[in-house]
């Protein structure tokens, strides 16, 4: 796959892209409008459209700044000012969790992109070379399943160093193997097609085929593992922040806040509920929404 | 049937033989120096160069990991910083801890888990459907130290109805055999101590084993919804079979083999949980070990636990694997 054979002979694309990308966009709408249908899908889209805007709008939204500490009024009890009450430290905990709201999206976004880049071409590589590639990379994968994947985060955690950076590269890694096997049998499916033989017969190059037939092809799958994978991912790296190996004080992300409260729990439980609860609806509305993907794309398994 | 443990087993070897080279690699692939990471900026150079001769940091990579898995196979895994003892030691004493958690955990999980899934499917969109798959969407979407501290506020700190922490109350007696406790208070009798075992389980318990719940009610639903659907359970009903039978004879035994999967990869959540869940209720087992490891950067002692828990976790799965051959007749060996 180098740059050099990039460049691939062009009579393939006129007779193969044409037909595939009508069909492919009338499943998509298709699929759209299954989606539409899913009361909860929405629901949880809901959920993830206005997580966005308030990370997006953070600095308008939050009454202080994430990072204020205010001495005198340290623990304090939901109120007019504080509307979920006060920290440890007298920072105000509405604030913090919509500066966090950054935090998590970004961790949840950057870490399955990572796993999603990594594990595609991983599983691409296997599934359309196979053999002795086929061998080596479905063993390492194996070996990475052989942990508990919270056990081989931290191990790559306590490699790497505590940090949110770390943690998002950690989570990447982690949930690489997932994603690795989606492509990877999509591609042995798919490879076998017509339209694959034709675009190599025109002469197409590997990467061509690759990337521009087979990926494409396995993008269903793809996506609803990405939705629900961004689900774990997040709970994942707040688990790290909470563990001290995640995001570092005074870093507003949602399970260090609920590390840094647990001490106060019995005079100030808001201080570790609330961060938890926020990580629940977030989690609960890509959960939703991934599931409601599903459901759009395998219309056979909602009969059910 | 033999034969296919055996080679089950033999294929573990790669396996195992990878696991143990990354966890090699924890203390070898650290930016800087392992040994001034490990003893912390004030060690004395006595102290890094015992370390580093210990360790055997000065030779080549791969004579030092060789050495780490002849090690290792004698059951040596080296000493703990924070205490000076053998971690295999301190690792022996804790691990009953963390299995008997573990246990229990999945026990909760499956006892609610699968009977709740079966009801969600042979009453699909009733209440019952509607408030447990609810319920077991919470339980996937909730991170499990919060749901610990939740539950330790509530029933610990609030009602004072279970402890929060530890695994026996301070002033019952209970001989330890297996370090088992549930086991040797069986073993000996000692129903004060057994009832008191169970008390301190209860919480931890829950914590751990909320979300393996929530995935197996889930799974449990969708694999006997699609089992319920085909045309032999159809055939059963016309047959007169009451419902009963049709359920749980015909559907429930062919809905098995993806429950049984989905039960065997939450050994895997539960033995990573492990690590939140015990350092939450302060239970001595090797999850808290390894946080604690963790966080003096004990390196020895966090590779041991990582070792000891995937290890587990690896063996779990090929019990899972050998219990298929017994409920589906279709697997072939070979």
């Amino acid at each position: 796959m180098t740059s050099s054979n990039i460049e691939a002979p062009k009579q393939g694309t006129d007779l193969d892209v044409p037909a595939q990308e009508g069909e492919s966009s009338s499943l998509w709408k298709e699929v759209g409008k299954r989606l539409l249908k899913n009361k909860t899908a929405v629901f949880g889209l809901g959920i993830i459209v206005t997580l966005i805007i308030v990370a997006i709008l953070a600095p308008l939204l939050a009454p202080y700044r994430p990072t204020e500490t205010d001495i005198i009024s340290r623990l304090k009890a939901p109120s007019a000012n504080h509307w979920l009450g006060t920290d440890e430290l007298g920072r105000d905990i509405l604030s913090r969790l919509i500066y966090g709201s950054r935090i998590s999206l970004q961790v949840g976004v950057i870490s399955v992109s990572i796993a999603l880049v990594f594990g595609a071409i991983l599983g691409l590589i296997a599934g359309y070379y196979g053999g002795y590639l086929d061998n080596l990379i479905m063993r390492i994968i194996d070996i990475m399943l052989a942990f508990p994947s919270i056990l081989l985060a931290i191990a790559i955690m306590s490699i790497l160093g505590p940090q949110l950076k770390n943690a998002m590269i950690a989570i990447g890694i982690v949930n690489l193997p997932r994603f690795a096997r989606i492509v990877k049998s999509s591609v042995l499916t798919v490879k076998e097609e017509e339209y694959v033989e034709a675009a190599k017969a025109l002469g197409a190059n590997d990467s061509r085929i690759l990337f521009k037939h087979l990926l494409p092809n396995c993008m269903a799958p793809i996506i609803v593992q990405a939705t629900l994978s961004i689900a774990t991912a997040i709970l994942e790296a707040a688990g790290l922040s909470f563990l001290g190996l995640g995001a570092q004080p005074p870093t507003p992300e949602w399970g260090a806040m609920l590390s840094a409260g647990r001490t106060a729990i019995q005079v100030a439980p808001w201080v570790v509920a609330f961060p938890g609860l926020a990580i629940i609806i977030t989690v609960l509305g890509f959960n939703l929404f991934g599931d409601g993907l599903r459901d759009a794309l395998d219309p056979k398994m909602k009969d059910n | 049937m033999l034969n296919y443990i055996i080679k089950r087993l033999l294929l573990l070897i790669p396996i195992i033989i990878g696991v143990s080279i990354v966890v090699f690699m924890i203390v070898h692939l650290i930016p800087g120096d392992p040994a001034r990471i490990m003893l912390g900026e004030r060690a004395t150079a006595a102290d890094l160069a015992r370390i580093r001769a210990e360790l055997g940091l000065d030779d080549p990579v791969y004579q030092q990991y060789f050495r780490f898995l002849k090690r290792i196979v004698k059951g040596d895994l080296g000493t703990s910083i924070m205490t000076n003892n053998p971690v295999g030691e301190e690792l022996l004493d804790r691990y009953p801890a963390t299995i008997e958690l573990t246990i229990f955990s999945m026990l909760i999980a499956v006892l609610i888990g699968v009977p709740a899934g079966i009801i969600s499917a042979t009453k699909q969109y009733s209440l019952f459907d509607y408030i447990s798959m609810s319920g077991a969407l919470l339980g996937v979407s909730m991170p499990i130290f919060w749901l610990g501290l939740m539950l330790i506020w509530v029933f610990a700190l609030q009602l004072g109805w279970f402890p929060a922490s530890a695994r026996i109350s301070v002033g019952v007696q209970l001989d330890t055999i297996t370090n088992f406790y549930v086991l040797d208070s069986i073993l000996t009798g000692n129903w004060t101590a057994l009832k008191d075992v169970l008390w301190h389980l209860f919480l931890p318990g829950i914590a751990l084993g909320t979300i393996p719940m929530a995935i197996i009610a889930r799974m449990t639903r969708s694999s006997m919804l699609e089992v319920l659907s085909n045309d032999y359970i159809r055939t059963a009903y016309a047959k007169g079979l009451s419902k009963r039978v049709v359920v749980y004879k015909h559907a429930l035994k062919n809905a098995l083999i993806p429950i049984i999967t989905v039960i065997g990869l939450q050994a895997g959540i539960l033995l990573g949980g492990a690590v939140m869940t015990e350092t939450i209720f302060s239970w001595p087992g090797v999850g808290k070990y390894s946080f604690d490891a963790i966080m003096a950067r004990d390196y020895p002692v966090v590779q041991g636990c990582i070792l000891v828990l995937s290890i587990t976790f690896v063996l779990i799965n090929l019990l899972v694997d050998i219990i298929y051959g017994f409920i589906d007749p279709k697997i072939k060996y070979n």
